[in-house]
């Protein structure tokens, strides 16, 4: 079973293998493992089982599995559905990219590190800055070493954040964050449309802000209308401006590099990766072309530059001093492995969009976002979106003037094919029964018609 | 010997190609009933509208495929060839688990889905992390960590809450790392808060007992440790090692980078470790994508089951669920519950290879490592300086100082003639206690043929520094580059890291 992955069991070469090397049996290899602690039973798991078996068993078990292709999902809040193009799929199954670890060879490995260069480039044109790394595992880790990376480019302790973020951001921040002696802290936003109070805002940024984090598009959808103040009031303080993005809104949404940011982070897994459950998914980080700031960055970053006799272009990783395997506790991040398919893969969508590409792309999720909240706010009782303000690919519905909570409606939403959107009352028990509604591209305007329906006869029984 | 040359394409990069207004693809008009494209124009004030479009390439769809195939081809991978990166474990990724992870069922699941649609998921994760749990020695396994070094954050982290739990975070602020290490090490603690004290390795290659002991204190707050260790070598003393660290109230780490040497023969739990992170993309091996993704589950002993990441899967005997009340949790350290895409895959190669296969594995890259070091040792300029004539476990790092101070050839120069015969490097200059260090883990997966191949390579390469050091110096020559200018790409005038900065660079000269 196993041994077709391990040419050298056999009689034959074991034997061989073992009178080069001098030694009687296997077992003596093993001798200077003390016999207190060698294993004297075989381990306790299933297998050894042949492929067919193996397939048929996970296939089984996979099958009980329900797809949102087989349902209707309005999921999102952090992940989303989108169209993953084949050439995606072909491209990132070539194994010479697949089976490679880390190029740490350069000369035999130009085809990955050109293909993270490009990543990067095109990520940079997407957000209007110069510099980005060649992946982070993903968004919210992105968050918490932005977080960490502000701290000590400036030297300070306090990181300002939305107070409606994703809770997994927030966790996973506060991990990172915490270890640092970094406080986060909540600027508030309003509940009429969820901007940010400003004068909140400026009355928490010192000369202890490290940084100010704000989303466009924000985690509940709606977007933040005064990037420009933010961005002023926290340069002001002489700390950095973080933004974090969807990137599928950039082919029609303003890019941070425009509006002042220091470092641009977000989530690239709506750039031809799938959702798969939750991962893997794909950090974006960016920052200014400033070496003070471009130093601190976190994670691996692919130069260009030429063959040693100048002859030809070539690709490799650079700035190596600033990581783990050569500053050890000195470094600017632990990373080491990161999400280098997924940037590839990333970097093929992106390619394959083009500039039209992304602006259709924006329009589309935009005007389905629309007219999904047309259908809903049909419905007597619905309030969508809770907050008055722009949305962009999700958006709030609120059921507190109809007579099921949201729980409710889900379930029963359920009972007709449909995943409601993510309930927020555990999340944000001040919207009520809210919950936070994705529609992008992939959604037809006869499935929207479908919640419509569906969400019309529940609250009607 | 068979010759090797890889492709050269002089590929442009993917702004150098296309022309104005070509698309490699293009989305489904807009439905009837659905606002005409002008929803940009009525539903985003002009303060937040993109005015300029970004700059991206323009490309059909057939050139973006050639493009990228190019590319492939001048990239070197397991499918390609021998790949003997130490520490690295790049063992042959087996295709049925591409097969399996590449299914509806695995890429168009949503992590918010509600239980009941998605049991197939959670149950393989709770298996697998079961299975996990009895093969390292542990009690729980969280599969939520992204890479080994974010394992290492995880379990850092936990150290951390649970020396706070005792009213001790503020005491115990040191981490004890051998000076042998993975980078990451000493990088994860001390993200974690941790001070560093580094202990050295003896002339057997293990740590120093004594030294171990005097940097043992009520200021310790656990060792990490890598059993066998970077040098390829079982830390014999490791029940000793365990004992020193608890008696003064310190917990202990494994970095399970190695653990494909002991599968079914050792279990780190055995040995004392309370914390274990595991890496996927080595010992259970799925592929490492050019670099990622990897995964790194942790696993911990009893009394660390309160602090592991949020959420755990659990099976009430009926059904599987996300249990999120875990009481000391650390919190998380990444998004939703792990890379389940790579997961499956070593749900199923594990599946695949049994405790017995397991087992196996670890005998054969064992015994292939050993065999190997065996027949290398012979070559001229090449010596073993730790822990010479012991058995090694997966791995082992020759040195060729000798061959250095004899020729002017450096571990960096073998390394790169080394490509020249379609062989991957092994990882040079690490550990860092060793002088110009190959460090070589041929794994189980290669065929006895291609071990005696690599030897014969080794062999003409020494050969060919003592008779025209030129050839190896000037390596390699049979790649799609010749060497890369390395210290250029670093250097702040000729920085590049996009496009957009190269034109900009370019403007201003």
């Amino acid at each position: 079973m196993a041994s077709r992955y391990i040419p050298n069991d056999t009689e034959e070469v074991r034997k061989r293998l073992m009178r080069a090397t001098g030694i009687e049996t296997v077992r003596d290899l093993f001798s200077d493992i003390p016999s207190e602690i060698r294993l004297r039973n075989p381990l306790d798991i299933p297998g050894p089982l042949s492929e067919l078996e193996v397939r048929r068993e996970t296939e089984k078990i996979l099958g009980k599995n329900q797809t949102v292709k087989e349902l209707t999902s309005f999921l999102g809040a952090g992940i989303w559905p989108h169209h993953v193009p084949a050439a995606v799929d072909a491209v990132s199954s070539r194994g010479e990219f697949l089976t490679s670890y880390t190029p740490y060879q350069p000369e035999i490995s130009q085809g990955i590190l050109q293909a993270l260069f490009e990543y990067q480039s095109m990520i940079c044109e997407l957000l209007e800055m110069d510099v980005a790394n060649c992946s982070m595992y993903d968004w919210a880790s992105s968050l918490g070493e932005a977080a960490r990376m502000a701290a000590r480019i400036t030297q300070r302790n306090q990181f300002l954040v939305p107070h409606y973020i994703s809770p997994e951001r927030m966790t996973v921040l506060r991990a990172y964050a915490e270890a640092a002696g970094i406080e986060v802290i909540e600027i508030d936003q309003t509940l009429k449309d969820g901007q940010l109070d400003l004068e909140d805002l400026k009355e928490k940024t010192s000369k202890n802000t490290a940084g100010v984090y704000i989303e466009n598009p924000s985690y509940l959808g709606f977007l933040i209308d005064s990037p420009d103040a933010v961005s002023e009031i926290v340069h002001d303080a002489d700390g950095l401006f973080i933004v974090g993005v969807d990137p599928t809104s950039l082919g029609i949404l303003r890019p941070p590099g425009d509006y002042g940011a220091d470092i641009v982070i977000g989530e690239g897994q709506p750039l031809g990766n799938y959702m798969n459950a939750g991962g893997p998914l794909l950090g974006i980080f960016a920052c200014r072309d400033e070496a003070s700031i471009m130093r601190q960055m976190p994670g691996r970053i692919v130069g260009m530059t030429t063959t040693q006799d100048g002859k030809d272009r070539a690709f490799c990783m650079v700035l190596q001093t600033r990581e783990q395997h050569i500053r050890r506790h000195r470094a600017t991040s632990n990373i080491c492995t990161n999400e280098a398919l997924c940037a590839l893969r990333a970097g093929v969508y992106m390619a394959l969009l083009g500039p039209g590409g992304f602006e259709e792309l924006g329009e589309t999720i935009l005007s389905k976002t629309y007219h999904a909240i047309r259908k809903l706010s049909e419905i007597e009782g619905i309030r969508a979106p809770f907050f008055e303000a722009c949305h962009f690919e999700e958006f709030t519905v609120n059921f507190d003037q109809t007579s099921k909570s949201v729980q409710e409606v889900n379930r029963e939403l359920l009972e007709c094919g449909i995943l409601g959107g993510r309930s927020l009352d555990h999340e944000f028990p001040e919207l009520g029964q809210t919950s936070l509604y994705c529609v992008t591209e992939l959604h037809t305007s006869e499935e929207i018609g479908k919640l419509q329906n569906s969400i019309k006869k529940i609250l009607e029984d | 010997m068979k010759d090797f040359r890889q492709a050269r394409w002089s590929e442009p990069t993917v702004f150098e190609i296309g022309a104005p207004d070509r698309r490699g693809h293009v989305l489904p008009a807009l439905e009837k009933g659905l606002r005409s494209r002008s929803a940009v124009q009525d539903c985003i004030p002009e303060s937040l509208r993109r005015r300029e479009a970004p700059r991206l390439p323009e490309l059909s769809e057939v050139e973006v495929v050639r493009h990228f195939m190019r590319l492939s081809q001048l990239n070197f991978g397991v499918d390609d060839g021998f790949y003997p990166l130490g520490s690295c474990t790049m063992k042959y990724n087996p295709k049925m688990n591409d097969a399996i992870a590449h299914s509806d069922k695995v890429h168009w699941i949503h992590p918010y889905q509600p239980e009941e649609t998605m049991q197939g998921t959670l149950e393989i994760m709770y298996k697998l992390a079961s299975w996990l749990s009895e093969i390292t020695g542990t009690s729980r396994v969280s599969l939520q960590p992204a890479a080994g070094a974010q394992g290492e954050l995880a379990g850092t982290l936990m150290i951390r809450a649970y020396h706070g739990l005792n009213g001790e975070s503020s005491r115990r602020d040191e981490m004890i790392i051998p000076d042998s290490a993975h980078g990451t090490n000493p990088a994860s603690a001390s993200m974690a808060g941790f001070k560093v004290i580094f202990v050295p390795t003896g002339e057997d290659g293990c740590i120093e007992i004594e030294a171990l002991k005097e940097a043992v204190s009520s200021r310790t707050a656990g060792l990490m440790l890598t059993n066998p260790n970077t040098l390829g070598i079982f830390e014999e003393r490791i029940i000793e090692v365990a004992k020193i660290v608890h008696e003064e109230g310190g917990l202990l780490y494994y970095d399970g980078a190695n653990l494909n040497a002991i599968l079914g023969k050792a279990r780190p739990g055995d040995m004392g470790f309370d914390i274990v992170h595991l890496n996927l993309h080595k010992t259970f091996s799925t592929p490492h994508g050019g670099g990622g993704p990897g995964a790194g589950p942790i696993g911990v002993k009893d009394p660390l089951e309160d602090f592991l990441p949020v959420p755990l899967v659990e099976f009430d005997g009926r059904s599987y669920f996300l249990n999120y009340e875990v009481p000391h949790t650390i919190g998380k350290v990444r998004a939703f519950y792990g890379s389940f895409e790579v997961l499956v895959r070593a749900f199923a190669y594990i599946l695949t290879m049994g405790a017995e296969g397991l087992e196996k594995a670890a005998e054969i890259a064992v015994l292939n490592a050993n065999y190997l070091e065996h027949e290398l040792l012979k070559i001229r300029g090449f010596d073993i300086p730790y822990g010479k004539g012991r058995p090694k476990k997966h791995e082992f790092v020759l040195s060729c100082s000798r061959l250095e101070s004899e020729t002017g050839i450096s571990a960096r120069n073998v390394a790169k003639r080394l490509l020249d015969y379609g062989v991957h490097a092994p990882t040079i200059y690490f550990p860092p206690t060793v002088k110009e260090a190959l460090m070589i883990e041929p794994t189980e997966t290669e065929p006895l043929d291609e071990l005696e191949r690599f030897v014969k390579i080794l062999n003409s390469v020494s050969d060919e520094a003592y008779a025209d050091p030129r050839t190896v110096l000037e390596a390699p020559h049979n790649t799609s580059v010749g060497p890369v200018d390395e210290v250029k790409a670093s250097h702040p005038k000729s920085l590049r890291l996009s496009w957009r900065m190269h034109k900009k660079r370019l403007q201003k000269l």
